[in-house]
């Protein structure tokens, strides 16, 4: 395959109408929702509406039939105006959608699949507990057979999309057993909401995408039923290292479209502000700074479409995927730096998008894979 | 029923700049979108599809190869099929040329019960082409329209040019212009993005594909041309007048009744 850097039409056409609903339907609300921290229904709903759900999974479960790059292209362009909104959808695709099409049973698929891909339901994917964040061998939650069901006990936490109002429920890792080597053996399981000794609080007073729903579960004697698992019993370490895999690239298109957001609000305010009779991008200092941004941004389109392709051509991408999280994060985090600062005294204000944009990128360096895991995947990927 | 939506691809006029030095359009990074007005024309056909058995809407547009991505943006909203009217030989038409060419086009159609277009386009702006390609094909037309509802054969149509509005009951086959107010365009799901490239295609029709009058086509079918474009001065010299506040408002009323700005 010759190397070809042009997109194709229908990633084109992808992008203008994620830009054109972004626009028009999330901007003039993205503030005030952040403001007063709150998830709106309505909203997720219209974005399920346009397909921003299941944008990878086969139309005959109610997806949208698109490839990868397709999604990550929606993605970014969702975080280019709000970064809760695209927390929303980023992990509602990649770590509620996203392991029931590749791990569930032909009957789960069914069952959750279409409310998903629909924007009618979310599904929340607890995995970090009070003790178990980048170690997540050190999870706590168990989960132990009893007759025909399987009662699950633990605690979870920092889950996104797990306590809405149109939650169906999430998808849980527990230690089932122990494998010969000693280590503990896992196995996922979608707990319904409203199951008893299944009990969620969302978490609130946060810096960052204050408008997206994050949440604590709580199981306490929670009963499901055999077919509640996910896979196989056992699948459950190497189902949340694919699926983490995947939501690096998702997570990457967050740090992406916050860098292009912060980016263009800088770029546009630099022709607006005079400072000693021109406008601030004609003056160097601004202008070096506004190049810088462009560069950032470029090499990290650059990189994470590769890793979306190697990701489309069943090819490995795990250290090209973890690669992109970190680079895509790190310069969200220094495009949004400068954009405030080329916003100057203005951009501390939240009257000012950029002030939400650096709030926002703060989290990409932490969610799915810390920087410092990533460079460890990446470390281990090159032999070290 | 058949329903034929005519577009045009234009430049986004919000962001166009002219170039002071020499009057032309600064057509470069410039996107190129469908024109607005045309899009709500093609909404109204899905609606109207949308809200009666067996419509077929087909989205119609002459202009260089790249209208073909206006022409799929309308497939991308719902229009089964898309028909690209192209060729060098039909380059520098005014409206006359251009009606010309579309009606020879709708006549190779052949079946239809309703044309749509948009009121007028954003870059041109004359509103021309809808009532011109009504009088080609000998159809009655109703323009401006904000409303617009179909019984059977006919068609009922709220048209509100220049603050005057009519109801119109007319016969179908017919034409109507659509104006802005008339809907709000749907957005572009992603779904119908992948439809529209897999599953639709878009036809092109050349000179070859049409019978055309050879005089009536390109510049020569053109009885109009652009001589100059420039941008208007707005020069606005405002009058200061500086006395108590009553004396001041006597001197406003008497100025605007002068200018017979104001009647009694």
């Amino acid at each position: 395959m010759t190397l070809c850097y042009q997109m194709d039409k229908k990633q084109e056409m992808i992008r203008m109408a994620a830009r054109e609903f972004a626009e028009s339907e999330i901007k003039p609300v993205a503030g005030e929702l952040d403001e007063k921290e709150e998830f709106s229904v309505l909203l997720t709903q219209k974005m399920g509406e346009i397909g921003f759900f299941g944008m990878v999974i086969p139309e005959e479960y109610g997806g949208q039939g698109l490839d990868y790059i397709s999604y990550i292209i929606a993605v970014e362009e969702v975080a280019r105006v709000d970064g809760s909104q695209a927390a929303t959808l980023a992990a509602g695709n990649s770590l509620g959608i996203n392991p029931i099409f590749e791990y569930g049973s032909e009957a789960q698929r069914r069952k959750y699949l279409p409310d998903l891909c629909r924007g009618r339901a979310l599904m929340g994917f607890g995995l970090t507990e009070p003790n178990a964040g980048s170690d997540a061998g050190a999870t706590k939650t168990t989960a132990f057979r009893d007759g025909d069901s399987w009662v699950i006990n633990g605690r979870k936490t920092l889950t996104t999309n797990a306590n809405t109002p149109m939650t169906k429920g999430s998808i849980v890792q527990a230690v089932t057993g122990l494998r010969r080597d000693g280590k503990p053996d896992y196995t996922s399981f979608v707990v319904e909401n409203g199951t008893p000794g299944f009990t969620l609080n969302t978490l609130k007073r946060k810096l960052m995408w204050r408008g997206s729903n994050t949440a604590e579960l709580f199981l306490d004697h929670c009963c499901v039923p055999m077919d509640a698992i996910l896979g196989n019993p056992g699948d459950g370490f190497k189902q949340m290292l694919a699926t983490l895999d995947g939501g690096r690239l998702s997570i990457g298109a967050m740090g992406l479209g916050c860098a292009q957001g912060a980016y263009e609000a800088a770029l546009r305010y630099s022709k607006q502000r005079i400072q000693f009779g021109r406008p601030i991008c004609k003056q160097q200092s601004i202008a070096f700074k506004l190049a810088d941004m462009e560069l950032k941004i470029e090499l990290a389109r650059n990189l994470l479409y590769k890793a979306c392709w190697l990701c489309e051509n069943k090819q490995p991408y795990g250290k090209e995927a973890a690669m992109s999280k970190l680079y895509c994060s790190e310069i969200a985090r220094e495009v949004a730096d400068e954009a405030v600062q080329i916003h100057g005294g203005y951009g501390l204000f939240r009257d000012y998008e950029v002030e939400r944009f650096y709030r926002d990128q703060r989290l990409l360096q932490i969610g799915e894979g810390t920087s410092e895991i990533l460079r460890l995947v990446i470390s281990r990927a090159i032999g070290c | 029923m058949k329903i034929i939506v005519t577009i045009k691809q234009v430049p986004d006029t919000h962001d166009v700049k002219i170039d002071p030095k020499t009057g032309t359009l600064i057509r470069e990074g410039v996107p190129s979108i469908i024109n607005p007005e045309d899009k709500n024309a093609i909404e109204e056909a899905l609606r109207i599809k949308g809200n009666h058995e067996d419509v077929e809407v087909t989205a119609l547009s002459m202009g260089p190869p790249q209208a073909e991505n206006a022409l799929r943006e309308a497939l991308v909203m719902g229009v089964d099929r898309a028909i690209l009217v192209s060729d060098r030989a039909f380059a520098g038409a005014d409206t006359l040329a251009t009606s010309y060419i579309l009606s020879i086009a709708i006549k190779k159609i052949k079946k239809y019960d309703l044309i749509l277009c948009g009121r007028q386009a954003i870059d041109g702006d004359t509103g021309q082409v809808g009532p011109q390609l009504a009088e080609a094909l000998g159809l009655p037309q109703a323009t401006c329209a904000e409303e617009i509802g179909i019984h059977g054969n006919r068609a009922t149509v709220k048209s509100n040019f220049d603050r005057v509005i009519r109801v119109i009951e007319m016969k179908m086959p017919a034409l109507m212009t659509v104006s802005r107010q008339i809907n709000k365009p749907r957005f572009k799901t992603m779904n119908g993005v992948l439809r529209a490239f897999r599953d639709k295609e878009i036809i092109i029709w050349t000179r070859k594909d049409l019978e055309l009058n050879p005089m009536r086509i390109g510049i020569n079918g053109s009885p109009t041309w652009v001589r100059k474009i420039f941008v208007p001065s707005h020069s606005r010299d405002g009058i200061v007048i500086e006395k108590q506040s009553t004396e001041t408002a006597k001197d406003i009323l008497d100025y605007l009744l002068e200018k017979s700005l104001l009647r009694f």
